[in-house]
C-alpha cells in the first residue's frame, strides 16, 4: 500500500512536469533566454526590472518586501511551468516598460526615483501609458498580471519560490500556514 | 479486446453519478462508472494557497488539468476567448467524487418554494423561471437517503424556515468557532433565527469514518481523515463492493452511440492511454456536470439526432445557472479570526423567500477558510490595491475581518448557455464546450438586498467598518454550483428530461446531475443533486426489477 502510493505520487509529479511544460518544452521554447543568466527564463536585465516592479507592489517596510522574499524567483519559476503561456507577455511587457522609460526619462525603470516609479505604475494601472509599444489595453493588462503574480509570490506557499521563510504569514501573525500539511511535500 | 456488454453506463463519478452507481449496482445491475479524472486522495494531491479548488492560481488540485482541457467563453461585448481550467472555465472538479472531494460540504435541502418558483413569484420578464415537475415532498425521501447514507451533521429543528422532514439529520451539528458564535449572538439580537449549518461531515464517527478534527484546510481541499462525506468515500465504495460496478478512471467519454435504428447502445471513450474504445449497455446515464453533460449530448449528432441527442427543441445547454455570491465584510477592533474549522458554521434563512421587491433570496452564513493570497483582493472600495498601504492593510486586518455571504437564487435565463464550439477541440479531438450569455438584470437587485442584510448583521456583531460586496453583476454564471442546463419538466417542448430524469425523446437515456435543476435554490446544490441521484437511480432500479428494460 505504502509503496503503491509512492509510485502513483511519483508518476503524478513526472506527468505534471511534462504536461505543464517545464522540462520537456524548454528546448522548443522560442522565448527562452539565449545567453547565460541567473534566471531560468528572465535575462539578468529583466530580473533587475522585475525586482523593482515587485518591490513597488509590495514594498519593504518594517518587514520584508516582495523583492527580498523572492518574487522574481517565483515568477521566473512559474514562467517555466504553469505560466508558460505568459512568457511572451512578459518579454514584450518588460521591454515596453524599459523603452518607454528610456524615451520619457532617459533612464531605465529601476533607475527612476521611487515616486517616479510609483507614478509610472499608476499610469499603467489606469491604462494611460502611450507609445507604439503599448497596443490598446496592454499597459493595464500587463500591470494586472505583474500585480497578481507578485501577490501570489508573497502570499502563496514558499515552495513556489517566493514568500521566503513564510515572511508574509509571520507579518500577518500566523504561527503556521493556514493551509496545513505542507511540511509533507517533497518539492 | 471488446468490452463486455453491461446493463448500465454512468458517465461521471461526481455527486449525482456516484449515487446512481450505488443504487443500480446494489440492485443487481451490472454497471460501468466512467470518470475522466483520477482517484484524488489527500496524500497524492499537493495542495496549498495557490493550488486547490479554492485558490487555483497555479492549478486545480482536483482537476481538470490545463494541458488537455479548455473551453471557449463568449463575453458580453461579443468577444471570445479560449479559457483554461484555472481561468474563466467555470470549473468544478474532475476526479472520483468530483467537487464532493474538495467541497465545503454544506448539506442543504432546498425549500418548498424553490420547487414552485413560478407559482410563488409569477412570470419574470426575460427569465425562464418555472416550477419543477416534482415537489419538495416528492424529493423528501431522497434527501433523507442522502443524509443517512452519506452522513449529515445538523439540527434543522433550530431553523424555523427549514422544510418539513420525516427524520432528523443523523449526526449532531457542529459547534461554532469564535467568529460564528459572535455572529450567532448578533443574529439573535437582531431577531434573526441563526442555526448551525448542516454539513456532509462527521461531527461524530459515522459510516466507518472518523469525526472531523476541526482544522480549517477544508473547503477547496480533500479531508486528511476522510471526515467529509463525498461520493468517493461513501456510495462509490459501496457500489464497488457490490461486485457489480466497475469504475473506469482517466477515461473520457466522447460520444453517445446511436445505432441504425436510432437506438442508444452505448458510448465511445478515450481510455487512460488515450485509445478510443467502445462500451455498450442497455441504459446510459449521463452525470458529467451541468457543463459537460450538455456538451456530450450536443457532441452526439447522427441522422436521428441532427441537433444532438435530446435537443429537438433546442433546450440542451440552456438556462445555465450557478449562484451569485453576495454579502459583506466587516473589520473588528479585535481579532475575530479563529483557525477552528471548518469555518462556516452559522447561517440564517430569514431572507430565503418572501422578501419585498425581489424574487427569492438566499441563505446567509459565515465563511470557510480565508487564505492570505485571496485576502489580498479583499479591500474596501477605494482602498489601495498595491503598495505600502495595501501591505499594511493585510498585516493589520487579516485576523480582524469577518465575512457574511450567501448564494442568491438566480433567475434562469434561456440565453445563458452551453453549446459546442465549431472549431476548438480538446486534447482528444473532442469539440469543447462554449459558454455564452449573461445573468438576468434582476439578480443584482436580489444580491443588493442580501448584501444589505449581511452588512447589518456584521454591524450588530460589532464591526467598526463594513462594506458590501454585491454579486450578480453582468457576466455568466455557472462555476462550482453550475446547474440547470438539461432541465426536467412535463412538457418536452420546454425541457430536456421528464420528472425521472429520462431524456424525453429516448427511452434508455437518463441524466442525473445538476443539469436537471429547473432552478438552483438559494443554497449550495450538492445535497439536492445527490437526492436527484437517488430519485433517478431508484426509479431505474425499481423499473428494472419489474422487468422494464427501457426499450
Ligand atoms: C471548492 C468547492 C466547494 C464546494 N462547496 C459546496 C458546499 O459546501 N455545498 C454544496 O452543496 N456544494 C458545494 N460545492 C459544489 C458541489 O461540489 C457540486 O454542486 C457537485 O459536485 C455537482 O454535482 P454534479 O453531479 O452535477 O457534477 P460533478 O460532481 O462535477 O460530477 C461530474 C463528474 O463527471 C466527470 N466527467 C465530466 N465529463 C466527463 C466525460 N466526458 N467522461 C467521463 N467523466 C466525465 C467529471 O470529471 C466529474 O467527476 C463545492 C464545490 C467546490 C469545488
Amino acid at each position: 500500500m505504502e509503496n503503491s502510493k509512492k509510485i502513483s505520487r511519483r508518476k503524478f509529479l513526472s506527468l505534471s512536469l511534462l504536461g505543464v511544460g517545464g522540462v520537456a518544452l524548454i528546448s522548443l521554447n522560442p522565448f527562452s533566454k539565449s545567453t547565460s543568466s541567473n534566471w531560468r527564463f528572465f535575462t539578468n536585465d529583466e530580473g533587475v526590472l522585475v525586482d523593482a516592479l515587485a518591490e513597488q507592489i509590495i514594498p519593504t517596510d518594517e518587514s520584508m518586501g516582495a523583492r527580498d522574499a523572492g518574487a522574481t524567483n517565483f515568477i521566473d519559476k512559474q514562467l517555466m511551468g504553469p505560466y508558460i503561456r505568459y512568457q511572451e507577455t512578459y518579454r514584450k511587457g518588460l521591454k515596453a516598460i524599459q523603452e518607454t522609460c528610456k524615451t520619457n526619462f532617459k533612464k531605465s525603470f529601476e533607475a527612476l526615483e521611487w515616486e517616479e516609479q510609483t507614478k509610472f505604475l499608476q499610469s499603467m494601472e489606469a491604462g494611460k501609458i502611450e507609445g507604439s509599444n503599448w497596443e490598446k489595453g496592454f499597459d493595464k493588462e500587463f500591470f494586472e498580471l505583474i500585480r497578481s503574480h507578485t501577490m501570489q509570490s508573497f502570499y502563496g506557499s514558499p515552495r513556489h519560490g517566493g514568500n521566503k521563510n513564510n515572511v508574509s504569514y509571520k507579518m500577518m501573525r500566523l504561527d503556521y500556514p493556514v493551509i496545513i500539511g505542507q511540511n509533507r511535500y517533497k518539492v | 479486446m471488446e468490452n463486455r456488454h453491461v446493463n448500465a453506463i454512468i458517465v461521471g463519478a461526481g455527486a449525482g453519478g456516484g449515487v446512481v452507481a450505488k443504487e443500480l449496482s446494489v440492485a443487481g445491475l451490472s454497471v460501468v462508472l466512467f470518470e475522466r479524472g483520477a482517484w484524488a486522495t489527500y496524500d497524492d494531491i499537493d495542495t496549498d494557497e495557490l493550488n486547490s479548488q479554492r485558490a487555483h492560481a497555479l492549478s486545480n488540485g482536483y482537476g481538470p488539468d490545463n494541458v488537455r482541457n479548455k473551453r471557449v467563453k463568449i463575453y458580453p461585448d461579443g468577444s471570445s476567448k479560449i479559457v483554461l481550467p484555472t481561468e474563466a472555465y467555470s470549473n468544478n472538479a474532475a476526479c472520483v467524487g468530483s467537487g464532493t472531494v474538495s467541497y465545503g460540504a454544506m448539506a442543504w435541502r432546498y425549500m418548498q418554494e424553490d420547487f414552485k418558483l413560478r407559482t410563488t413569484y409569477g412570470h419574470v420578464e426575460g427569465s425562464t423561471l418555472e416550477d419543477w415537475p416534482i415537489s419538495y415532498e416528492d424529493l423528501e425521501p431522497c434527501y433523507e437517503k442522502a443524509e443517512w447514507e452519506l452522513g449529515v451533521a445538523g439540527d434543522d429543528s433550530q431553523n424555523p424556515f427549514a422544510p418539513p422532514r420525516n427524520k432528523p439529520q443523523p449526526m449532531p451539528p457542529f459547534s461554532h468557532n469564535k467568529e460564528a458564535q459572535m455572529l450567532h449572538d448578533a443574529a439573535l439580537r437582531l431577531g434573526f433565527h441563526p442555526f448551525p449549518i448542516p454539513m456532509l461531515r462527521n461531527s461524530v464517527p459515522y459510516g466507518g469514518r472518523p469525526a472531523c478534527y476541526r482544522m480549517r484546510t477544508c473547503a477547496g481541499f480533500a479531508c486528511p481523515v476522510s471526515a467529509k462525506a463525498g461520493t468517493h468515500n461513501t456510495v462509490i465504495p459501496i457500489a464497488l463492493e457490490s461486485g457489480n460496478c466497475e469504475l473506469r478512471i482517466n477515461s473520457v467519454v466522447s460520444e453517445i452511440i446511436v445505432n441504425d435504428q436510432g437506438k442508444i447502445t452505448g458510448i465511445y471513450y478515450f481510455d487512460a492511454n488515450n485509445k478510443k474504445q467502445k462500451q455498450t449497455a442497455d441504459i446510459v446515464i449521463i452525470a458529467a456536470s451541468a457543463t459537460e453533460t450538455p456538451r456530450l449530448l450536443l457532441n452526439s449528432k447522427s441522422k436521428f439526432f441532427p441537433k444532438g441527442i435530446g435537443n429537438e427543441n433546442d433546450w440542451v445547454g440552456r438556462n445555465l445557472q450557478g449562484h451569485a455570491y453576495t454579502g459583506a465584510f466587516g473589520i473588528f477592533n479585535e481579532d475575530v479570526f479563529d483557525d477552528l474549522g471548518p469555518g462556516a458554521s452559522v447561517a440564517i434563512c430569514d431572507f430565503s423567500h418572501h422578501n419585498k421587491g425581489i424574487m427569492g433570496g438566499g441563505m446567509l452564513a459565515n465563511e470557510f477558510i480565508r487564505m492570505p493570497y485571496l485576502f489580498s483582493d479583499i479591500r474596501p472600495p477605494g482602498a489601495a490595491r498595491w503598495g505600502a498601504e495595501h501591505k499594511d492593510f493585510q498585516r493589520k486586518n487579516f485576523k480582524k475581518v469577518a465575512q457574511v455571504i450567501g448564494p442568491y437564487q438566480e433567475h434562469p435565463v434561456f440565453d445563458a448557455r452551453i453549446d459546442v464550439d465549431p472549431l476548438v477541440k480538446d486534447f482528444w479531438g473532442i469539440p469543447v464546450a462554449r459558454l455564452s450569455g449573461f445573468r438576468h438584470e434582476k439578480d443584482v437587485e436580489g444580491c443588493k438586498f442580501m448584501s444589505e442584510k449581511a452588512e447589518l448583521w456584521l454591524k450588530e456583531a460589532g464591526a467598526i467598518y463594513t462594506w458590501q460586496n454585491v454579486g450578480g453583476g453582468k457576466g455568466l454564471s455557472g462555476g462550482q454550483h453550475q446547474a440547470g442546463t438539461c432541465r426536467m419538466g412535463n412538457d418536452p417542448k420546454t425541457s430536456v428530461t421528464d420528472k425521472w430524469g429520462r431524456v424525453h425523446s429516448v427511452p434508455n437515456l437518463f441524466i442525473a446531475d445538476g443539469s436537471l435543476h429547473v432552478n438552483n435554490g438559494g443554497f449550495n446544490p450538492a445535497l439536492t443533486i445527490m437526492a436527484l441521484g437517488y430519485r433517478v437511480g431508484g426509479y431505474i432500479a425499481g423499473e428494472w426489477s419489474k422487468g422494464n428494460r427501457f426499450k
